[in-house]
């Protein structure tokens, strides 16, 4: 049996048949009868140009096929098809090709939230699963930079040029590579997801490319053969993947970022978004960021330049020698105020992201804080997942 | 902000290069302030100050034109934007055919190329004003901002032919550019120069149904105008009319969303007769057949646009190569039509007849049927709605030959399946073709403002999908409180 494809479709009851998808589209994959506007499967290369000229939405529709629908069949719809059962590889409803393992590592990596995670509403819709295992992205390394002076924390901000491949990513998605060879089974390794770091419009505005921030686990097959990338190598990668730990696009949300070491891959990215499109007028961002110390906290030096207009830094050290000792949790507690506040603004939106030790110690910070202002903080935050405004990624 | 202080290559983003065009940039400048009171003097205050969820074009490529963000009205980016020059384009039709298109204007037609651009810039500020005062009874935010999209996007098209006024023509471009500040619609002095823009917007069905079918209108002569031998006017227009979607959009989804919460209500309490009219009215929603009158009406008034069916001006401007048909370049003939004939219907003998004319002077006509054709595929997809609903009743387009104004038809009277009857006939049936006072009393009896985000007017159901896939509670409008 054929492994099932994405397709594109278009849904003929919202469409107007204005036609603009068709004039839009590069490559001829778009066109009409006296009835219907439909997709050339066989020419469709997914690059998405058709999608944000669609006045109605009816554009940015896919289906999970085993035998994509013909154009004749096409022609002949009066309304979508429903669509067919596929296993459970079904996030959120949306019917993605995610590959079940990728869909387990995000899972568990959203545990913590304490329940189903939802998107905020003002979110842009993300793509999910163009490319997976058995179609990558071919992707050009542009650069390697450390990022750490550790010895012991070798962290890299790794910029993949993915030339005229569509990869089109949203802050807070991440991206899989796969590593080359094999398993200790003689089968290929697996991919590992890594957060993008950079905004949707490119490391800078324009250029096509995606930045990742990965941190060497001495051990590591995938962060190994990452750190150790040299200008010019070829990467296999899939994705994108995840359709909740997203940013709003409203201006006048408030995000509370929390994190620790690669944890800022996504604040970076948040943060560099704000900056084009919201810079002056947003709702603001506060930052509380843990790391052993100056040396071994990626982009400390950046950071420094982003102005406390946008982002109000708080930036944790656990290790160094002149300063007591302190986590994340520590420096939420000793703001309660701020904290309590932002958790009672409905305009709040939280995101933590990191290793997954430091899930515990703000937990516990959280419940304190909302207890302190006679706040339950399970109902709190469960009130607050579902409106999309909790969102937590550990690994 | 004072004059001196805007960047215009950043205030109003564009692909002509405009920072290094001193003369234009200057007319620009002279003309932007007032251009900005205009804007200032005719939209309600409290909106002007509102943050509205718009769609700004920031460039011609897919990305670039779509950028969505919470943006005050009056700090619109007007871009002036031009489909790509495409190379070695020639002029499509008539005597030039094959020739390079002009990139300059050709001398002999500077004033009927000048009159199509004036009268094309004219009914984008008159539509604007015409809808004025909708935004205070929106039935819903998403609404609302739709309409505020909308009136924008038409501020975006006067200025883009007000660059081609002042690129192109001089001292007298620039004058006329300052008329359409000056003209307003349905003023005693200077009105707007097509009837259809001079009468006001009276209520939320009547601007669906404008922008259904009058806007529908002007997504035609767009078309025609991006087949013009002038290059510059070709690509202007080829731009605009990726835009004009979304007015399309609006129209149709309304009017479909209108007949929806109709057919719902009377599902919902069991109304099978549409024509129950006080039964249906008592839910508080539009009956069908009140819809039907309102598509009646404004379906013939845009008729009347296209102008007279047979006409030498029309001939002249397709000869010339300044105006092409609808998609010309899908059309399988010689592009000249010097010796070919086109169906028209006129009267004769007090009879409705077919006759055949010489093509180049039917092309008013031609257009029109076009029109027609596009104009039928959405009241078939309303009809589909009601169907599904199992309710009986079918929306249809009234004959072109059902109140006229304009054209062969203008002088007779006809009902809406075009057979000819008497003045007295008229009279006395009227009212049950077209909206009444008393239809008209109800429909505005139930504009009242829903201002809540995911709150929708009794009338009108919720989309099924929100801009730029937000959903439909999303706050479209932050509404300012003075
Ligand atoms: C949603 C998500 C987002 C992520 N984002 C990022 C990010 O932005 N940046 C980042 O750096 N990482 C991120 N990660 C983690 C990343 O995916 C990898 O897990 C990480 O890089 C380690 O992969 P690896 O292939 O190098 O290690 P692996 O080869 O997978 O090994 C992992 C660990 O297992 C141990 N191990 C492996 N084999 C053996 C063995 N035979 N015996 C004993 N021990 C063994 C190794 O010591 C090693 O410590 C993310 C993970 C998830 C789920």
């Amino acid at each position: 049996m054929n492994k099932p494809i994405k397709q594109h479709v278009i849904c003929p009851e919202v469409c107007i048949r204005c036609y603009t998808c068709e004039m839009t589209c590069p490559i001829g994959a778009i066109e009409h009868d006296d009835n219907n506007v439909v997709v050339n499967a066989d020419i469709c290369n997914f690059c998405m140009e058709c999608i944000p000229v669609c006045p109605t939405g009816s554009i940015d529709e896919w289906r999970i096929v085993q035998e994509p629908y013909s154009l004749e069949e096409q022609y002949e719809w009066m309304e979508l098809p429903e669509q067919e059962k596929f296993a459970d590889s079904m996030e959120d409803g949306v019917a993605n090709l995610v590959d079940p393992a990728i869909e387990a590592l995000l899972l568990e990596a959203h545990i913590g939230a304490g329940g189903k995670a939802m998107p905020p509403k003002s979110a842009s819709k993300p793509v999910v699963a163009l490319y997976g295992t058995e179609t990558p992205a071919q992707v050009v390394v542009q650069g390697n930079y450390r990022l750490t002076d550790d010895p012991n924390h070798d962290v890299r901000h790794i910029i993949f040029n993915v030339g005229d491949t569509p990869v089109p990513v949203l802050e807070g998605q991440t991206i899989g590579v796969v590593p080359p060879g094999n398993d200790a089974n003689g089968k290929p390794h697996n991919a590992r997801l890594y957060s993008v770091s950079n905004p949707r419009d490119g490391e800078r505005p324009g250029y096509n490319n995606i930045s990742l921030t990965v941190k060497r686990d001495e051990k590591g097959v995938c962060s190994n053969y990452i750190c150790d990338l040299e200008q010019g190598d070829v990467v296999n990668i899939i994705g994108p993947f995840g359709s909740t730990f997203l940013m709003p696009d409203d201006p006048s949300a408030h995000l509370l970022m929390i994190c620790t070491g690669t944890g800022a891959a996504p604040m970076r990215a948040f943060t560099m978004r704000r900056q084009r499109v919201a810079a002056g007028a947003s709702g603001g961002m506060t930052l509380f960021f843990g790391a052993r110390s100056a040396g071994s906290l990626p982009y400390f030096g950046p950071l420094a330049k982003v102005p406390q207009s946008l982002l109000t830094q708080n930036l944790v050290f656990s290790r160094d020698p002149t300063l007591p000792k302190e986590y994340v949790q520590d420096r939420l507690l000793e703001n309660t105020d701020t904290v309590a506040n932002l958790l009672m603004n409905p305009s709040t939106y939280i995101y933590i992201c990191g290793l997954r030790d430091m899930e515990a110690g703000v937990e516990a910070a959280m419940s304190k804080i909302a207890s302190n202002s006679g706040q339950n903080w399970k109902d709190l935050r469960d009130q607050m997942r579902t409106d999309g405004r909790y969102h937590v990624e550990t690994y | 902000m004072t004059i001196l202080d805007v960047n215009y290559d950043t205030l109003i983003p564009n692909n002509v290069g405009l920072s290094q065009d001193r003369k234009v940039l200057k007319a620009l400048e002279k003309w932007h302030p007032g251009y900005i009171s205009w804007w200032n003097d005719l939209i309600p205050k409290e909106f002007q100050e509102s943050m509205v969820y718009l769609r700004t074009a920031v460039s011609v490529d897919p990305k670039g034109w779509t950028k969505f963000d919470y943006v005050k009205m009056p700090e619109y980016r007007w871009g002036i934007l031009l489909a790509p020059q495409k190379e070695e384009r020639t002029i499509p039709c008539g005597e030039h055919f094959g020739e390079p298109a002009w990139q300059e204007v050709p001398g002999e037609y500077r004033n009927m190329l000048k009159r199509m651009i004036v009268i094309q810039g004219d009914t984008e500020p008159g539509s604007v004003e015409q809808q004025r005062f909708l935004g205070l009874t929106a039935p819903s935010l998403y609404d609302m901002r739709n309409l505020f999209q909308v009136n924008v996007e038409e501020g975006r098209h006067l200025w883009a032919m007000v660059y081609l006024l002042q690129k192109y023509f001089g001292k007298d471009g620039r004058e006329e550019a300052d008329d359409m500040l000056v003209r307003s619609s349905g003023s005693e002095e200077a009105p707007r120069m097509l009837g259809a823009f001079n009468e006001e917007t009276p209520d939320w069905l009547s601007f669906f149904m404008f922008t259904y079918f009058t806007d529908r209108d002007g997504k035609m002569q767009l078309e025609s105008l991006a087949q013009s031998g002038f290059d510059p006017l070709s690509r202007t227009c080829r731009f605009m009319i990726t835009e004009e979607a979304h007015h399309m959009f609006v129209g149709e989804t309304g009017v479909g969303r209108t007949i929806q919460a109709t057919i719902e209500a009377m599902n919902a309490h069991g109304i099978t007769d549409p024509y129950d009219i006080n039964k249906v009215r008592d839910l508080g929603v539009i009956d069908l057949p009140t819809i039907q009158k309102k598509l009646n009406l404004h379906y013939s008034l845009s008729l009347d646009l296209f102008g007279q069916e047979v006409s030498t001006n029309a001939a002249n401007a397709f000869n010339s190569g300044i105006k092409g048909r609808f998609m010309e370049q899908r059309i399988d003939d010689d592009h000249r039509l010097a010796g070919d004939t086109y169906m028209v219907r006129t009267i004769k003998d007090n009879k409705v007849v077919a006759e055949e004319v010489p093509a180049l002077t039917a092309i008013n006509m031609r257009l029109r049927d076009d029109y027609v054709r596009d104009a039928s595929g959405g009241v078939g997809r309303w009809n589909r709605m009601i169907a599904k609903a199992g309710v009986e009743f079918e929306m249809r387009l009234p004959d072109e030959a059902f109140h006229r104004q304009i054209g062969v038809f203008s002088g007779i009277n006809a009902d809406t399946d075009g057979n000819l009857i008497s003045q007295d006939t008229w009279e006395k049936q009227k009212k049950n073709w077209l909206p009444t006072k008393g239809d008209g009393d109800y429909i505005q009896s139930l504009m009242k403002p829903c201002v809540k985000p995911g709150e929708y007017a009794s009338w009108i159901a919720p989309p099924r999908m929100g801009i730029d896939n937000k959903p439909g509670d999303f706050e479209y409008v932050k509404l300012h409180m003075a």
